[in-house]
């Protein structure tokens, strides 16, 4: 198992550490309640150094993940983000992705952990032709993600550079922060206000532990998944995978079926045209019973017509609710359906995704 | 008290016995939001499903540590699952009837128990 900069601070405060798509993580501090809950009411510190860090240089950067990305990365300015999937001829899901613009000649894209090795394959692989360097750096970076209505004043403390100019999908590189140099970005997977402080490796702990010092709760994988989940951010194994396209997924805006060419196109838009067999809705449960990932469903004849891709309580809701992979037919808000919890079928009804409404500060 | 090493807890209590979860289940659990409590008047095989709690994270089935007949759930739990985690001990899951007290003497005492726990953990 791979190892963080700040594993031995999770060691320290008695984290319980779970092996995480190969990386030693640390899945609760405390409580995965109380660390949500800070960061919606608060702020709140993620260890996500084990996210990839895949740099893309060279004349021909541009066209390059034009083709292979499923946005238009054409459109966005140096020092802005955007978020992508990369799909395969097929149109099922690589992984997806933050592509962050340094300049036309110098990208950084952000991949899913365990994707990170099978997506710079894949980079390489379809690279033939472009004038690019592609370069696998992720063992340079530690990654903090401060997140919450705090995030802002408390990271404003240790920085000159006014926070305000970094907007929402925007970022700042070699800014000074407590005297440590960091790229920072106004990003997250909370459906917060936050951001994320990417660092050298040897510098994180310090960052981690000043931060922590000003009050932000450190918080595990579990928080990060509950947070993740009531804003209905994808995760990817779950609710994109090699089979679930981006159209299945209901990410058609970051689909850009006019574009001149990208890996998928053909297979997308033949998708699109005959319309998606399943899309991923939002559930809500009106019986009792927690969905879980995996877990099938059902329509009213006991039909099957799905199945869950993630599911838990919603600690900021009061309510039990899941993302499921269910036929279109029964994904118009209000259709009532059936999970087969351990035997029994707990009816459940389709609501508007997220379930949380994002704070985004734009 | 018995233990069994699926970390469920029985204790008798005259004619009957209580049956939980124990510390370590709940520690390992973390927040508990939701107990899915079995039927009364269910009769079932000790090793049978009793019943399911879950956390945040997921679902962990309860199983029989002996065969009986539930004869009372702790309804206090559809309100405040919690209680598991704050006196895992007293947060009884169901109430039941022996068929047959020598399957006790198959269950493991504390001091048993708590050396399973630490050969578990090396």
């Amino acid at each position: 198992m791979k190892t963080t900069p700040l594993t031995s601070v999770h060691e320290s405060l008695k984290a319980r550490m779970v092996d995480f798509g190969g990386f030693y993580m640390p899945v609760q501090y405390t409580s995965i309640i109380e660390e949500h809950n800070a960061v919606r009411n608060h702020a709140g510190i993620f260890d996500v150094s084990h996210m990839g860090e895949i740099a893309v240089r060279g004349k021909d950067a541009i066209r390059y993940l034009y083709n292979l990305l499923t946005n238009d990365i054409s459109i966005i300015a140096n020092n802005q983000i955007m978020y992508s999937p990369m799909c395969y001829e097929h149109g099922g899901c690589v992984d997806d992705l933050l592509i962050y613009k340094n300049n036309d000649e110098d990208y950084l894209i952000i991949a899913n952990a365990s994707n990170t090795d099978k997506d710079y394959e894949w980079m390489l692989n379809n690279s033939k032709g472009y004038d690019v360097e592609i370069s696998n750096e992720s063992d340079k970076y530690g990654q903090i993600a401060l997140q919450g209505p705090q995030a802002q004043s408390l990271l404003q403390q240790l920085t000159d550079t006014d926070l305000n100019e970094i907007s929402f999908y925007r970022f700042k590189d070699n800014i000074l922060i407590n005297g440590i140099t960091a790229m920072v970005s106004r990003t997250g997977y909370t459906g917060e206000d936050g951001f994320e402080i990417y660092l050298k490796t040897e510098d994180t702990e310090k960052m981690f532990k000043k931060l922590m010092e000003l009050g932000a709760l450190p918080c595990g994988l579990g928080a990060r998944d509950t947070l993740r989940f009531e804003s209905a951010l994808p995760l990817y194994g779950h609710e994109l995978s090699d089979k679930i396209t981006p159209l299945n997924a209901g990410l058609k805006n970051f689909v850009k079926l006019e574009k001149n060419g990208f890996i998928g196109q053909k297979a997308l838009i033949e998708q699109d045209e005959k319309g998606v067999e399943v899309r991923s809705a939002g559930l809500e449960m009106i019986d009792k019973g927690i969905a879980r990932n995996g877990y099938e469903v059902f329509n009213e004849k006991d039909e099957k017509i799905g199945y869950v891709t993630s599911g838990s309580t919603c600690p900021s809701l009061n309510k039990n609710c899941a993302l499921a992979l269910i036929s279109t037919d029964y994904t118009k808000v209000g259709t009532f359906v059936y999970v087969d919890i351990r035997g029994r079928k707990v009816k459940a009804v389709t609501v508007k995704k997220p379930f949380y409404n994002k704070k985004y500060k734009r | 008290m018995k233990f069994t090493k699926n970390h469920e807890w029985i204790k008798k209590e005259g004619k009957y016995a209580y049956i939980g979860i124990t510390d370590y289940a709940q520690q390992q659990l973390g927040d508990i939001v939701y107990v899915d409590l079995a039927e009364e008047d269910l009769v079932l095989q000790q090793g049978d499903v009793l019943c399911a709690v879950e956390s945040v994270k997921t679902a962990a089935e309860v199983f029989m540590p002996v065969s009986g007949m539930v004869v009372e759930v702790n309804h206090d739990l559809e309100e405040a699952p919690e209680k598991i985690n704050e006196s895992p001990y007293e947060a009884y899951l169901a109430k039941i009837t022996i068929d047959d007290e020598s399957e006790l003497d198959g269950l493991m005492t504390e001091d048993e128990y708590n050396e399973f726990l630490e050969s578990e953990a090396e």
